[in-house]
């Protein structure tokens, strides 16, 4: 097979940092490629490279698609020659619809007069192409995420894609959609159609990918060829962090203590659609020193959960009672409820998180203003101080405290924003999906926070999508589904297969 | 892992400090315009622009402006416009004008005429509830600002119209022109310093304020700098740093001498430099001033944060409010009298000259300092071609174009870095 992309000698400079030195890719005609790493090791840069975000001249290196030296100078001429990148953020505008999301930009038109009869059967053709089965018609809005995604793909080929790129495909898909997904890069495949795909989830990697390349800081590691070589999640991980990664989640000696926290029948209805429960009924607790884990698919009701009952920042109506170390407390407000010792990390750091246009001190201070201030003047020189306690306990790498949360790294903005609220004392920390996009080296010392955390007598109480991650940290495991606590299981006795038959179960489906 | 904490030198720290360039460069790069600007017009109008009695009408002139720029900035940072103080002002100003000049009451059927000292607190409380007024709409129901203060600019300037009915209402007591017209008490004026100085009319008690200002903003400035430099803080280098305070320092001192030359220094550059000072204070040292650029940066994170985003963006509504009352008094002293137009449009120099400043009109971002020098830049130029003659039309042309050009500068230099 010969190759449809080289990359050659690829090397990209920001002020102050080398984001790519020097990196080579091959992609061959008609492959699934692979490329993972660490955060900040220049996936993302790379594929910004490749399809013109950082046009010719703002890089060193040469691209070389389909035998011909290529000179983008912004994506439409990369799209061009058929070169589609669907990014990790989608880029759908949410109020039109399906068709004119596929078309936007692209529109099939005779001097500017819309030919919709066109427009709308060849979204139909499109659509069944990628298995979505909406109409044309149906706003983005109204989707979900996996859906969506569905109609990115859908767009690309819309534009006679001959190479797509998939950044991160997956972070935000459940189980079975991601499955979907994988499928449909496969049967491009068979179309001839090559695919280059961004992920940390190597068990997918492993699933589908033809070749693997890995970037580390900035260089390329290597290229693994999946079919003269079985691969491994062990394999790329050493080659991904230079180290053997012998043992994903720490160790802990759990010190359970007493019920430090309890919710009792919580009810809550959608914050659009009044009636409409989206919470029906959900009792919880924790004790000091536990790490519970909420399990659950996409769209289960675990973040709204956790957000209503958060200062109820989520939903309307909401009922149902929240007892702190046996007292009840008022959690009408976020204000109430920080002050009630719960603290939430949001799942989407960026958008609900950070103040990405401030530094980290600013940030990490944010959420416990009154503990650097007195009479609502701020101290300098305590800031500076507890910011730097924090940027070296969680090991924030940065060049400073000042330094932009805009310009950090994935998991070293989830740990600002840890910091943010670790300095706020909460007795009960929620954290929503703390390792979503995050690297596998961080991830780890994310889990080591946690854990640390659980051992100075917090409760915590992790919610995620990655089941691995759940039966690797907690204790104690809730599965959710369609608003109810559907099952409860110490972790010990928790497997993925036991989680996913709890929610099953509701749906009469027990195998 | 200790060590960490503290920023290590080499190679890293160059890049703080290649970053802190960039990031300082624009107020440099503001100073030095205003700087030129200044140079300019002292050129082409032969020396007039900075006469003594001319730099007094410039401060005299510019005075509002500033003040109401204090105000724009927390709203802007805060994500948010405010179309209606130039109606505000008019309005203040034409209320406090009938009140202070007096007014029959059809029923008990009497004359009422109120004090100007119990005016001031009213207006400035009308002033605050007219904000509290419009905060109330954008904060709580949600209504974009723009539309909710271009109905307030619509609705105060249509009142201050049908409560004046064309007319000019005043003059005024002597005391309230003062807030305007008045001077600081001098030297000259005790009739004990006579020996002295004898006939010279200059002002030695507005030099001295000056030169203690000067004193004071190098010392405090030199003690922030080498406090932060031991914290092993981020600290601009200090050719920069002495440079940039010599500047402001050798500012202050020719614009008091100048001052010192006509009248001394006008009461209201007390009032503008006291609030300068206050909210440069709370926007960088107090939670309430941090806790507003957090709104701005990320209004969801900050709200998740535990911050009342709600009732923060109200509070820079009532304190625009409070201030562009306090506006319409000044302006309403220095006319002497009240006047349907009054404050018309003010609002453009306003806002003009907090993004000249570096305020981001998406929010978040925008300082004090900018702020004041911007409102300056603002009035430099219209006092300058004023009296090199330029047509008022052609004026707006030219201010448009600044306005223009320090905006592109800015984003200009966001997407390079």
């Amino acid at each position: 097979m010969n190759a449809i992309l080289e990359m050659r000698g690829i090397s990209k400079s920001f002020p102050g940092v080398k984001a790519l030195r020097d990196v080579n890719l091959v992609v061959k005609a008609g492959e699934i490629h692979a490329i993972c790493g660490e955060n900040g090791a220049g996936k993302s840069t790379l594929m910004k490279v490749l399809s013109g975000v950082y046009p010719y001249g703002s890089y060193e290196g040469e691209i070389v698609y389909k035998g011909e030296e290529r000179r983008f100078a912004n994506i439409a001429s990369s799209e061009h020659v058929g070169i589609i990148i669907i990014h990790q953020e989608l880029a759908l505008v949410p109020l039109l619809s399906i068709a004119e999301n596929i078309f936007l930009g692209n529109e099939p038109a005779t001097f500017g007069v819309i030919d919709w009869g066109a427009a709308f059967s060849r979204t139909r053709e499109l659509l069944q192409k990628v298995g979505l089965k909406e109409s044309p018609n149906a706003l983005i809005t109204n989707l979900g995420v996996g859906k969506q995604q569905l109609v990115e793909i859908a767009k690309a080929l819309a534009k006679k894609v001959q190479l797509l790129i998939l950044d991160e495909p997956t972070a935000s898909l459940n189980e079975s959609d991601s499955e979907a997904l994988l499928n449909l890069l496969l049967e491009f495949k068979a179309q001839g159609i090559a695919s280059i795909l961004i992920s940390h989830k190597l068990n997918e990697l492993a699933k589908v990918a033809d070749s693997i390349t890995v970037l580390r800081d900035g260089t390329t590691v290597e290229t693994i060829d999946c079919h003269t070589e079985k691969i491994s999640e062990g394999r790329i991980i050493k080659s991904m962090v230079g180290r053997e990664m012998s043992d994903r989640y720490p160790h802990r000696e759990p010190d359970i203590g007493e019920v430090l926290f309890e919710v009792k029948d919580w009810r809550v209805e959608h914050p659009l659609h009044a009636g409409r429960e989206v919470i029906k009924g959900v009792s919880l607790h924790v004790k000091r020193g536990e790490i519970l884990g909420i399990a659950g698919l996409m769209g289960s009701g675990r973040t709204e959960f956790a957000m209503s009952v958060f200062g109820r920042a989520y939903g309307r109506n909401v009922t149902g009672k929240v007892f702190m170390e046996g007292r009840e407390i008022d959690v009408s407000s976020i204000q109430k409820a920080v002050a009630g010792g719960i603290a939430y990390v949001t799942e989407d750091r960026k958008s609900l998180g950070l103040i990405l246009n401030e530094d980290i001190k600013n940030n990490v201070t944010l959420a416990n203003l009154p503990g650097i201030a007195w009479r609502g003047v701020i101290d300098d020189h305590k800031e500076a101080t507890v910011a730097s306690q924090y940027r070296g306990m969680l090991n924030i790498r940065s060049s400073s405290i000042f330094q932009k949360t805009l310009n950090l790294s994935g998991g070293n903005q989830q740990k600002v924003v840890l910091s943010k609220w670790l300095f706020a004392h909460p007795q009960v920390l929620i954290l929503d999906e703390p390792t979503r996009g995050i690297d596998v080296g961080a991830k780890y010392e994310i889990y080591t926070i946690i854990n640390e955390l659980a051992s100075t007598g917090k409760g915590v109480i992790v919610i995620s999508s990655e089941m691995p991650e759940l039966l690797g940290v907690c204790d104690r495991i809730y599965v959710m589904n369609e608003g109810r606590f559907v099952d409860e299981m110490p972790a010990n006795e928790a497997s993925q297969e036991k989680i996913m038959a709890s929610i099953m179960k509701q749906y009469g489906a027990v195998q | 892992m200790k060590h960490e904490a503290i920023a290590t030198p080499g190679p890293e720290q160059a890049r703080v400090r290649s970053g802190f360039w960039k990031d300082s460069l624009r107020d440099y790069g503001l100073l030095f315009s205003l700087l030129v600007i200044m140079g300019f017009f002292y050129f082409m109008t032969d020396g007039i622009s900075l006469a003594p009695l001319n730099v007094t009408n410039l401060i005299l002139q510019n005075s509002y402006v500033v003040i109401m720029a204090l105000g724009m900035l927390l709203i802007i940072v805060g994500g948010n416009i405010d179309l209606s103080i130039g109606s505000i002002v008019g309005f203040v100003g034409a209320i406090a004008a009938t009140l202070m000049v007096g007014f029959h009451l059809p029923w008990p059927d009497m004359d009422v005429k109120i004090p100007w000292q119990i005016v001031i607190p009213l207006s400035l409380l009308l002033g605050a509830a007219i904000g509290a007024a419009q905060g109330y709409f954008v904060a709580f129901s949600k209504i974009p600002s723009f539309i909710v203060t271009l109905g307030g600019m619509l609705i105060f300037r249509g009142l201050t119209g049908n409560m004046l009915l064309g007319q000019f209402v005043g003059p005024f007591p002597k005391s309230f022109q003062d807030i305007s017209a008045g001077f600081i008490p001098d030297f000259t004026d005790f009739a004990s310093f006579k020996p002295f100085l004898g006939d010279s009319s200059f002002h030695w008690g507005s030099m001295l304020v000056g030169i203690i200002g000067a004193v004071v903003l190098i010392y405090t400035g030199v003690r922030r700098w080498s406090r932060s430099r031991a914290q092993a803080m981020e600290t601009e280098p200090f050719a920069l740093f002495i440079g940039k305070n010599a500047i402001f320092a050798l500012l202050i001192l020719f614009f008091s001498y100048q001052l010192a030359s006509y009248k001394g220094l006008p009461e209201v550059l007390i009032i503008m430099g006291v609030l300068t000072l206050i909210y440069a204070f709370v926007t960088t040292r107090m939670t309430i001033g941090r806790r507003i650029y957090a709104l701005g940066g990320n209004r969801l994170a900050a709200q998740l944060s535990g911050i009342r985003t709600e009732r923060l963006t109200f509070l820079t509504f009532v304190n625009m409010g409070l201030l562009a009352g306090l506006a319409g008094l000044i302006v309403a002293a220095r006319l002497n009298s009240a006047t349907p137009s009054a404050g018309q449009s003010f609002e453009l120099d306003v806002i003009a000259a907090c993004f000249i400043g570096g305020a981001s009109a998406s929010g978040g971002v925008g300082k004090v300092m900018g702020v004041v020098i911007g409102a300056f830049v603002m009035g430099v130029m219209n006092n300058g071609m004023s009296i090199y003659g330029l047509g008022i039309y052609w004026q707006m042309v030219v201010k448009g174009i600044v306005l223009l050009s320090a905006v592109y500068i800015d984003v200009y230099q966001k997407n390079k870095g």
